[in-house]
């Protein structure tokens, strides 16, 4: 193709640091069809972008190339700048010369060689380009929530005041998630359950939200504007329609030995049971596991007692298969198992907790009617030693790498509160670094120190050690002090790290949502597009996407529900027009293609196909452009050559290494 | 089943019965423990220097030893085990000491950890299984009270010696159930006794060792086992009124009923 204009952006000295961009455009200037060659210090910037234009219009260009960053940051920009002066946006090509050129070579001349060698290939490909038109697809107006924590009633909330339907889909019992575990709220000390209850009745209440406690995703296809979701309402074995929620089931059931999810395993529940006295809905459901009736077939003492006769034991799981626009995963965290900590005797001593296990102890509606005393023996304890970082900023063998970010001030949190309520108790904080970044935040930590008089050392902890007295010794260093420090406890709370949702692996793989090695969802852009998976149409919403407190969450959650809002709003969607394409003449309808389309986007048909002059009937392959997503998969596998990716075909392609091994 | 078998140089004076015990107890059991030929002292310590292979050698050795047998090679002594298992990482993941190792040695064909490394408390527990155990006790030892002092070299770097949780191991535990015997939990059975610091600075290994003996002795525990003829050496002479500490083989060829035929 003759008439390609080249433009080589310095990104300030992000590229001109490590690559001599003179040297790229002249270069550039001796390949073939290049008419047109310049660098500037920013091309994305406007005067970049004018120049650009300019450019295509005055040289009557027919492909550019950008020599840039990433195409994952700007390629959409220059496509519109090209598009605007009269190009088709195909004919754009980015050549990578920031990160994967100079951001990770040091010497100049190996960086503007290899610089040169990506700009040529891009070239290549560029003068096989072709025009493309993108397709249209439409959107379901109706958004999904995966998770009913506070992540997921926030952001269903506003998606739903904007005016759009909303399924929120949460796997245990009731919406409501870790917050409603939760005594106090730092840094204001207002009680969890009297913030989060009125935003449960509100999204229980809203006319365009809708539901689905006790169920799980089950299968996810489709794409941006119109996924097909499967949801598994598990069976309740409880009427939702009949049940009163007048709680004389739970009263009866005999069997009372499950431990309590809500309250952290530290008390029982019955067989029968909803998690916490405000669930929504405040209907119960049967645990199979625990249930003598569904286990025997003996008992049935629920069904008896029920007015409404509301028990149904021969309920069965009820898959419903609902269709969305926009997905947002909201799914949340656990704390980590302390398995691989044990020097902190977590399970060698009910006397040492969590922090999660402590909010229940605190609640007045907890198993201890929020008494502070120790699980062992039930008597108030002297002196609490708190221990933070448990399994964050930790080696990758015991625990995670990560700040959970949120325990330096729930703990602050923790110890003011039983400094205000029990001050005749010591409370001894360890600590690696104290970490307040947050409006308020750091105000607070300093009261505890200075108003609460919380004993803060600056050390961690080795080891704890339960003593025959019952009491806990616990091993400590002073680092500001160089001692090493032996403290006696009647309780160690701690602070262990948080991790996302097991559930979330299953989901991001049915999403095709990536992940990170931590199991965080990964965001679209770190810094410009935080609440969006790069899957187009799954938004992010609360701690899955990586630890956060619950004004951030809130926030975020408000962030997400605008971007879905925001796809919501449109009638219809632009579709990537580089999808695989058969070439019906060379197909032999082997199946291959199909096989390991990941889309379900290759079907077959049989077609009269003339070849060469004869005519005769032919099961060939047929890509429905709406489900597929160039991924590619099918090009390489077809063994005859019939598939080609277009806007990558095997020939842009193989122009690529040919000039990349010129 | 036959196992190559490293007693180690303690386990031939000092800690004889270490050894005597483990022997008769393993005939009990049913398992051969095959004493390698030509073993040499394992150092007593892993080196730490990284270009050092010198003191490694033994070790290799008596690995490829049990190598060229196809078997897998038992240890006995908690610092034998030590180092033995170390150095066989080494060999198997560092590539630098397996290389000038093997260009030292000259074997017949060159050493790449492939021997299996066992402890002889793995055997039990892995390959004869305590339940197994349990069935073969002749005099449980019901009532007794039995504290076990795993040490650190047992245990740790965990992520190399893999041979229970560091932090809260059980296999002791478990070991002193199958006996019937109940076993003592007590906080300090996996802190260090001091080792060679008893020579260099006594008082401290005394602190360290009192530490032990006074938690065991709190948890009520009537005596103490342990796999090391060091700590079971500090953990004596470094405490002052102690509870006894002796082999866990001992208890092991008792509660088997073959404790008489090796002190007679």
């Amino acid at each position: 193709m003759h008439g390609i204009g080249v433009f080589v952006c310095h990104c300030g000295s992000n590229i001109a640091a490590t690559v001599d961009v003179k040297k790229v455009v002249e270069m550039a200037r001796l390949e073939p069809g290049v008419v047109h060659a310049e660098e500037y210090q920013y091309m994305c910037s406007e005067a970049g972008q004018e120049r650009i234009a300019t450019a295509i219009r005055e040289k009557n260009l027919k492909g550019i190339v950008v020599c840039s960053c990433s195409p994952r940051m700007h390629e959409a920009t220059f496509r519109k700048c090209a598009e605007k002066a009269g190009l088709n946006p195909y004919m754009v090509e980015i050549a990578n010369l920031r990160e994967q050129c100079s951001w990770i070579h040091k010497d100049i001349e190996e960086g503007t060689e290899k610089a040169v060698i990506l700009a040529r290939a891009a070239i290549a490909k560029v003068s096989l380009n072709t025009s493309l038109l993108p397709g249209e697809s439409r959107v379901t107006k109706r958004a999904l929530v995966i998770g009913g924590g506070i992540a997921g009633i926030q952001t269903a909330l506003d998606i739903a005041d904007a005016g759009y339907e909303v399924d929120i889909v949460e796997k245990t019992p009731s919406i409501g998630g870790k917050m409603a575990q939760l005594d106090k709220t730092f840094p204001t000390l207002d009680c969890s359950a009297c913030i989060l209850t009125p935003k449960m009745v509100d999204a229980a209440a809203h006319e365009r939200i809708n539901l689905y406690t006790y169920s799980e995703i089950e299968k996810v296809s489709g794409f941006v504007g119109d996924f097909t979701v499967d949801i598994r309402k598990k069976a309740r074995y409880v009427n939702m329609d009949k049940c009163t929620g007048c709680g004389v089931c739970m009263e009866k059931c005999p069997s009372k030995k499950a431990l309590s999810e809500f309250n952290s395993g530290l008390n029982n529940r019955p067989a029968i049971y909803t998690p916490f006295a405000q669930a929504i809905p405040n209907v119960p459901v049967i645990d199979p596991t625990q249930c003598t009736k569904l286990k025997t077939g003996k008992c049935g003492i629920c069904e008896r007692f029920c007015q409404a006769g509301a028990i149904d034991y021969t309920q069965k799981d009820e898959i419903v298969t609902r269709k969305y626009g926009a997905i947002v995963v909201a799914t949340g965290f656990e704390i980590i198992k302390l398995d691989n900590l044990e020097e902190y005797a977590y399970s060698q001593s009910k006397d040492v907790i969590t922090s999660l296990e402590l909010e229940r102890i605190m609640n007045a509606a907890g198993p201890t009617k929020g008494h502070l005393e120790r699980l062992s023996d039930g008597k108030a304890p002297k002196n609490i030693v708190f221990v933070q970082c448990v399994g964050s900023r930790c080696d990758e063998s015991k625990g995670k790498p990560y700040c959970s970010k949120i325990c330096c001030m729930y703990t602050a949190k923790h110890a003011m509160l039983i400094r205000d309520k029990y001050p005749d108790v010591n409370v001894t904080v360890f600590y690696i670094d104290v970490r307040t970044p947050g409006k308020n935040f750091d105000e607070f930590y300093r009261r505890a120190v200075e108003e609460y008089g919380v004993n803060y050392v600056k050390g961690q902890v080795g080891k704890v050690a339960p003593q025959p007295d019952g009491s806990l010794l616990v091993h400590g260093v002073d680092l500001l002090d160089g001692k090493q420090l032996k403290i006696s406890a009647d309780m160690v709370v701690l602070a262990a790290a948080v991790e996302p949702s097991p559930s979330v692996r299953k989901i991001a793989t049915m999403l095709t949502a990536s992940i990170d090695t931590n199991n965080f969802l990964t965001e679209a852009h770190p810094k410009l597009r935080p609440v969006e998976s790069p899957t187009a149409g799954v938004f992010l919403s609360g701690i899955c996407q990586g630890p956060k407190d619950i004004p951030e969450t809130v926030s975020q959650a408000g962030a997400a529900a605008v971007k879905v809002v925001g796809l919501l709003a449109k009638d219809k969607l632009l579709t990537n027009p580089c999808t695989a394409k058969p070439d019906e003449l060379m197909c032999n309808g082997c199946g291959s293609c199909a096989n390991v389309c990941p889309y379900g986007a290759i079907s077959y048909e049989v077609k009269e196909i003339n070849d060469h002059g004869i005519r005769e009937n032919r099961r060939v392959a047929v890509v429905n452009s709406a489900l597929c997503q160039g991924c590619g998969a099918c090009t390489v596998t077809c063994p005859s050559g019939t598939m080609d990716l277009q806007g990558f075909s095997n020939r842009q392609i193989l122009a690529e290494v040919d000039a990349i091994c010129r | 089943m036959k196992y190559s078998y490293y007693p180690g140089c303690t386990l031939r004076t000092k800690a004889k019965k270490l050894d005597d015990y483990a022997r008769a107890s393993a005939k009990a059991l049913g398992f051969e423990l095959e004493e390698l030929e030509d073993w040499q002292c394992c150092g007593g310590v892993y080196p730490l220097s990284s270009d050092e292979i010198g003191s490694k050698l033994s070790s290799v050795r008596a690995l490829n030893e049990a190598k060229v047998k196809g078997q897998e090679l038992v240890t006995l002594c908690s610092a034998c085990h030590h180092v033995i298992k170390r150095v066989n990482d080494d060999m198997k993941n560092v590539e630098d000491i397996r290389t000038r190792a093997n260009n030292y040695l000259k074997l017949d064909e060159p050493y790449l950890g492939e021997t299996e490394v066992l402890h002889f408390l793995e055997v039990l527990r892995d390959k004869v299984g305590f339940d197994e155990i349990k069935k073969k006790v002749v005099n449980p030892l019901t009532g007794r009270k039995i504290g076990a002092y795993y040490g650190c070299l047992l245990l740790r770097p965990s992520d190399i010696i893999a041979f229970d949780n560091p932090e809260n191991p059980t296999i002791i535990e478990d070991f002193i159930r199958a006996l019937g015997a109940e076993p003592v939990v007590y906080p300090y059975r996996n802190e260090c006794c001091g080792g060679y610091i008893s020579l260099k600075d006594n008082d401290l290994s005394k602190k360290m060792c009192n530490t032990v003996m006074d938690s065991a002795k709190g948890f009520e525990a009537e005596m103490l086992v342990t796999a090391c003829p060091l700590c079971q050496y500090n953990l004596t002479k470094n405490t002052a009124g102690g509870v006894p500490v002796i082999y866990f083989t001992e208890i092991l060829a008792e509660a088997l009923g073959v404790k008489e035929e090796v002190d007679a």
